[in-house]
């Protein structure tokens, strides 16, 4: 019995925090922010480190590590609020890719992703705003072994960057969901860039008109992305807290106020001590939840949703608390705060809301 | 990180399974932490613990020569697991177990500890907590019970109220005041009083509950053998801090909660509301999973720790949580349970409609004085703030 992190693993937290902490400070993520949302010199230094090729199996070049360990990478990313795909494409889509056991029609990508030459996106909400699989609409038809995919994508992360994009789709004669993986300049794609509220990350629409795609082969596949992204955006989720956390401890220790620091008053004390004796457990849960996935055991889709439920819950109210703690300078542009304010917003809803992964705790308890 | 126990660990779990099987006492002692507590039911209490000892099972880490067995720290938590799967009654030598035994071989002198540990785990000595007073809760650091030195004694005056058990004690770990002119942290002493003593008079309180939990606890010139003294005069504070320490991880424990969540959720499968299982309404489904998401998180989160236990690493603030959460969260649990029971939460445990044999309105009550008892949740709160997260003092 041993559950805590391994010294490599501490070690791979410890320095990629070290390494975010020097080049992707918030005034370099300001900078990204009012440009395009890629950080492309920080991207070159983690593609040196192999953080791209982190989960990509070793046979197509990449460092054929689980999850437990990307959700050492993703929580650091939350942490220093890391914009930029490499959420989306190291570990959504790559994980997504990996489900597919043979080398075909996968390895290329992988591969591709691994040596930091391309970038890869998920593609799941139709106009409705949910991943619940009654509501997509998204339609593919079987064109030999390739897919022709129509519908229109809603909120898809880095469309306009990606290179590839795992879209899912149905077809009308049966009720299992696909994944097809369509090269973003196939014709028939056409992406629409949003306007977002969370600018260390971008959004667009991506409008598939028989667009080809080519079909990942397995069953359950959709079940399985949904428990990737839920696991990769807790994992963010859990280090964006921390560091909104702390901020708002910080200011209270220097900000005065009837002549004492405002972190003397219970009020912000017991609001700082709710939020971590609710981040430490849940923090306990998210390990088990990448372990268990990792370890194929049977219960890990049950843990994910619960550390997903958990932690965006936590997450959005504890960075609104954090808010708070700040008082007007934490209302205005300037200040840091509502960079993670608005992050977790994004992962509230992105991958199926708190709510959404609590039924699927308890359809899957048998309740 | 390997979830898996060993081999041997499992043959272990199997042979405690079965031990409890056998042996857990089907009546006369309920597992219900209900404290209706005359002779009889005392004698029980004991024997059973006794009996848990012999076959090896109580304080399976303390050192060897105290009787223990020093079996790692993940022995022990099986034992636990056990214990609450198997609906075993608690022990009442609890305080002793999991109060004073830690403080005692961490701070105690050899003798002591060889007079005092062994029997704590026989049952032999059951132990009281002589902390709060009339004017001192959570200002513990006020507390004003003087102990004066005479010649190789203490003469202990004053008075202590909420001591659990006290009505059927042997002992008491007991904080004194022995220097009235320090500042308040530096003037107290943590000193083992034998309930016995002349000059003791215990007067019973009665609980919310109904039962006689706890009680007032009077000294008139008590006289305490010097020697009955841990660590240094003047220095109990920090002994008292140790001691909570222990308290509030014991209060706090994950193990029962899971246990409590499974029979919430059996429960709400029974009950109907609109013509289905209540665990199907959309409202309270949703606010289970919320219980159980909690449950679950504070169950892996004792793994951690016991992980952390094993690597030796100091317990940090992930430690300090425990008691905050792990109290509220089964007084959720519990107020879960009344409101799904609907008006028939009215009733109460000894009526014979009760559902679920009458455990949700004792448990709702009595987890409610574990949020206050051992420190209360706003206290929790200033700790996990001011200690935790270092931010500055209130005063
Ligand atoms: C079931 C039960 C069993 C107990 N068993 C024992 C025992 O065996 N031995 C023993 O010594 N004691 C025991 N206690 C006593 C317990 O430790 C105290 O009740 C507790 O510490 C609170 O002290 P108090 O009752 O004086 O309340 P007070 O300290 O008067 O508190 C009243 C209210 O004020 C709040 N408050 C006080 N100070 C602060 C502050 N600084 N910041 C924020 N809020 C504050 C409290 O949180 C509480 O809400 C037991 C209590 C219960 C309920």
């Amino acid at each position: 019995m041993d559950f805590g992190l391994s010294e490599e693993q501490q070690q791979l937290k410890d320095s990629a925090r070290a390494l975010l902490t020097h080049e992707c400070p918030t005034t370099e993520v300001r900078k990204v922010m009012a440009s395009d949302g890629y950080p492309r010199a920080l991207y070159e230094q983690v593609a040196k480190l192999g953080w791209n090729g982190l989960i990509v199996p070793e046979q197509f070049g990449g460092a054929g590590l689980g999850m437990l360990e990307m959700a050492m990478l993703l929580e650091e990313g939350g942490y220093a609020a890391m914009p930029g795909p490499f959420l989306f494409s190291s570990a959504i889509a790559t994980g997504a890719l990996k489900l597919v056991r043979s080398s075909e029609p996968t390895g290329k990508w992988l591969k591709a992703i691994a040596e930091g030459k391309a970038i890869g996106t998920v593609a799941i909400n139709d106009r409705t705003g949910s991943i619940d699989p009654r509501d997509l609409t998204t339609i593919a038809t079987k064109n030999g072994e390739a897919l022709r995919i129509n519908g229109v994508k809603s909120n898809v992360p880095y469309a306009e960057i990606a290179d590839f994009i795992v879209v899912v789709a149905r077809d009308l004669s049966s009720p299992e969901l696909w994944l097809g993986v369509v090269e973003k300049n196939a014709p028939g794609v056409t992406i629409k860039p949003r306007k977002n509220l969370d600018l260390t990350r971008r959004i667009a629409s991506v409008e598939l008109e028989g667009a080809s795609a080519v079909r990942l082969p397995g069953e359950g596949l959709y079940a399985k992305l949904v428990d990737i992204g839920a696991l990769a955006i807790a994992a963010d989720s859990l280090g964006g807290m921390e560091r909104a956390l702390e901020m708002a401890v910080e200011y209270s220790k220097v900000r005065e106020q009837f002549g004492k620091p405002i972190g003397s008053f219970q009020a912000l004390k017991h609001a700082a001590a709710e939020i971590v004796s609710e981040l430490e457990p849940a923090r306990s849960l998210l390990w088990y939840a990448a372990y268990a996935f990792d370890a194929g055991l049977p219960d890990a889709s049950r843990y994910i949703a619960m550390a997903k439920a958990r932690l965006c819950d936590i997450y959005a109210r504890g960075s609104d608390r954090a808010v708070l703690m700040h008082g007007g300078i934490g209302f205005t542009w300037e200040h840091d705060m509502h960079i993670w304010f608005k992050r977790a917003r994004f992962n509230e809803s992105y991958f199926g809301s708190p709510a959404f992964h609590r039924e699927r705790v308890a359809a899957l308890g048998g309740y | 990180m390997d979830l898996n126990f060993t081999s041997e660990e499992e043959a272990f779990r199997q042979k405690v399974r079965a031990f409890l099987e056998e042996n857990v006492p089907r009546s006369g002692l309920s597992d219900t932490r209900e404290g209706r507590e005359d002779k009889e039911w005392l004698g029980r209490a004991k024997a059973w613990q006794r009996k848990l000892n012999e076959a090896g099972y109580v304080a399976l880490a303390w050192p060897k020569e105290y009787g223990g067995q020093a079996m790692d720290p993940v022995r022990q938590s099986i034992v636990n697991d056990e214990m609450v799967r198997a609906r075993a009654p608690y022990l009442i030598g609890g305080s002793g177990l999991g109060m004073l035994g830690p403080t005692l071989i961490s701070w105690g002198t050899e003798e002591q500890k060889k007079r005092y540990l062994p029997k704590i785990l026989t049952a032999e000595e059951i132990w009281c907590q002589g902390y709060s007073e009339p004017g001192s809760g959570s200002d513990l650091a006020s507390l004003k019970t003087r102990a004066e030195i005479v010649g190789d004694e203490f003469i202990v005056n004053g008075q202590k109220v909420w001591t659990s058990g006290a009505q059927h004690a042997d002992m008491m770990f007991c904080l004194v005041r022995t220097d009235p002119e320090a500042p308040k942290h530096r003037g107290i002493s943590y000193i083992l009083i034998a309930m016995h003593t002349p000059g003791i008079t215990v007067r019973p309180l009665v609980q919310m509950t109904g039962d006689r939990g706890f009680n007032e606890v009077f000294f008139d010139n008590v006289h305490v053998p010097r020697k009955n003294l841990v660590a240094k005069l003047n220095e109990g504070w920090i002994v008292a801090n140790a001691t909570l320490f222990h308290e509030r991880n014991m209060l706090g424990s994950a193990s029962g909660s899971e246990q409590r969540f499974h029979r919430l959720l059996a429960l709400a499968k029974t009950i109907e509301r609109g013509g289905q299982p209540l665990t199907k309404d959309p409202v309270f489904r949703q606010r289970l999973v919320e219980l159980e998401i909690k449950v679950q998180a504070m169950r892996l989160h004792a793994l951690r720790q016991l992980t952390d236990q094993i690597r030796g690493k100091h317990p940090g603030i992930e430690s300090m949580v425990n008691k905050l959460v792990g109290t509220e969260l089964n007084h959720d649990l519990a107020t879960a349970a009344m409101e799904a029971m609907g008006d028939d939460s009215m009733l109460a445990r000894e009526d014979e409609k009760a559902l679920d044999r009458g455990y949700w309105p004792y448990e709702w009550m009595f987890s409610l004085g574990l949020v206050i008892g051992g420190g209360t949740s706003h206290i929790q709160k200033n700790i996990i703030a001011e200690r935790g997260l270092k931010m500055p003092k209130s005063r």
